[in-house]
């Protein structure tokens, strides 16, 4: 099987499988796979799939969150262990700004557990707010921000450790649907300014038809790739995508393969309700 | 000032007034209680002549260090016993009945073992808080976002990276509650053991007083033992409140 995936690849899945054994004598749930996935350096990437089929799992493990049960994740060549690797940052859907601490700080948070100086701190935090359109909120509390501006703040502090793989689980999820085709602009001109891989969960298929080079589509669970699809589309796309026809095959055919998965995964919700 | 706050220094003054009024026209008569003017003018007056320095000085610093030691203690206990599930469902029991244990009684098993000194004291009034900064830190600790502990691993940190830097600042709101608790328990500890059984603190100058019918005493000292135990309660709370507005939660 190895001999079919890209050796140059900056992630690589292989026979990724992840079992939650039951304590207690409760029964062991199958969640994920196995999943083999190769990420290209720089590439958009997207994960959609029906609710419960393990994609925030397969994001757990990915970041070396979560262990994986049986195979092994390569990240640069390197395989994941039980911690974050280096050059990997992690968005996530909750809001995890440290409410205690100013923008500023949360910001620099991650950057002031590392040796870099206090001056490439400011000089990275004030990229980060200019990149991110927070300039005039560094002294703010997150409780004086909108939901948005909070998930922008967990971005920026994710991009000031300049990470090369970029995770995001549904980062955009709480917000609304103007809010999030704005915040998948502002995203995507962060990946073309950084560079960096992006691996994206997201339950909006419009989403990830829109940010995605790539969109891996997911069975109900355990959650297997069903399909990977090729957008196709140029590099310094925007929101205005969505007005395309081509844009509107793409949601299709997604919801295309998904709309069985879905069925099942909620006639099995419904069953154990 | 705001209008609860208005109403409340109204009910303070209001109840004073008249308590004042009842001891001025002789319902309550001067023998049992002084006009709560004359507490104030006898305070006064031990506070200028310094008379119970020396008393005031040794209860308060044993208050603070039975106050630092319970805080301490419990907030390091407390994160241990969040982290280790089984030994907190072990110590459950303990917890839901302690405060159901009189731990004065404690005290002259104390006194034998430590003699007639601070100590003693210091380990009832311990006692008495540690538990409170220990429920309340488990409290604040359940209530952290499972998020947040993500993002300490996200950022790499230990288990004590973890609990000073994420898990305890994020408590912190309930972890103050069972602080402003331990400065309770820790003037209660002090001079409750004081008024039992000891040869110098506010608490024994009350009880020698209280013997010796001495209300420009007495009463005084108590009034001193309230306006410290407010003063301290005031500070955290103003503390607290800063705290709960920048989280959005006030």
């Amino acid at each position: 099987m190895s001999e079919q995936h890209d050796l140059t690849a900056h992630v690589g899945l292989r026979g990724v499988t992840k079992v939650f054994r039951g304590a207690d004598g409760a029964p062991s749930v199958h969640a994920l796979g196995p999943i083999d996935l190769d990420l290209r350096r720089g590439e958009f990437f997207a994960v959609v799939g029906p609710s419960g089929c393990g994609k925030s799992t397969l994001l757990e493990v990915l970041a070396g969150l979560s262990q994986v049960s049986e195979g092994n994740v390569l990240i640069e060549g390197k395989p994941v262990g039980g911690d974050i690797m280096d050059g990997v940052g992690v968005v996530f859907q909750e809001d995890a700004c440290l409410p205690w601490l100013t923008v500023y700080d949360n910001i620099a948070f991650g950057l002031m557990q590392t040796d870099t100086s206090r001056a490439e701190i400011a000089t990275r935090v004030e990229s980060a707010l200019t990149m991110t359109g927070l300039s005039g909120f560094a002294g703010s509390y997150p409780a004086q921000l909108s939901g948005g501006m909070r998930q922008r703040v967990c971005i920026a502090r994710t991009l000031v450790l300049q990470p090369r793989l970029i995770l995001l689980d549904e980062p955009f999820g709480a917000l609304d649907q103007q809010t999030r085709l704005l915040m998948g602009e502002e995203l995507l001109r962060l990946w073309r300014a950084t560079g960096a891989t992006i691996f994206l969960i997201t339950h909006a298929l419009d989403e990830a038809a829109m940010l995605a080079d790539r969109i891996g589509i997911m069975s109900a669970r355990p959650g297997r790739l069903l399909e990977i699809l090729e957008t196709g589309w140029s590099r310094d796309r925007d929101s205005r995508l969505v007005e395309t026809a081509e844009f509107g095959a793409v949601t299709a055919r997604l919801w295309q393969v998904l709309r069985g998965e879905s069925m099942k995964s909620i006639n099995r919700d419904g069953a154990r309700a | 000032m705001s209008r609860i706050g208005l109403f409340r220094t109204l009910v303070i003054v209001g109840l004073v007034g008249l308590i004042e009024v009842l001891c001025r026209t002789g319902v309550i008569d001067n023998f049992t209680m002084p006009p709560p003017s004359r507490i104030a003018k006898d305070l006064q007056h031990i506070v200028v002549t310094g008379k119970f320095n020396a008393a005031i000085a040794k209860t308060l610093s044993s208050a603070a260090i039975a106050f630092a030691a319970a805080v301490v203690a419990g907030i390091v206990a407390g994160v241990l016993f969040h982290s280790t599930p089984r030994l907190r469902r072990a110590l459950d029991p303990i917890f839901a009945t302690y405060y159901a244990i009189p731990v004065l009684a404690f005290y002259p098993l104390l006194i034998i073992i430590f003699g007639l000194g601070d100590v003693p004291k210091i380990i009832i009034a311990f006692m008495l808080g540690v538990v409170a900064v220990i429920l309340n830190t488990l409290n604040g600790l359940d209530r952290v976002p499972p998020v947040l502990a993500k993002t300490a691993r996200v950022a790499r940190l230990g288990r004590v990276g973890t609990a000073l830097k994420v898990t305890l600042p994020s408590a912190a709101p309930y972890v103050l509650t069972g602080v402003k608790f331990a400065v309770a328990y820790a003037l209660i500890g002090i001079i409750g053991s004081e008024f039992v059984m000891s040869t110098d603190g506010v608490g024994f100058e009350i009880a020698f007083a209280y013997n010796n019918f001495d209300n420009a005493t007495m009463y005084p000292l108590i009034l001193l033992v309230m306006i410290v135990s407010i003063a301290v309660n005031l500070v955290l709370t103003f503390w607290e409140k800063r705290l709960l507005i920048r989280r959005g939660l006030r």
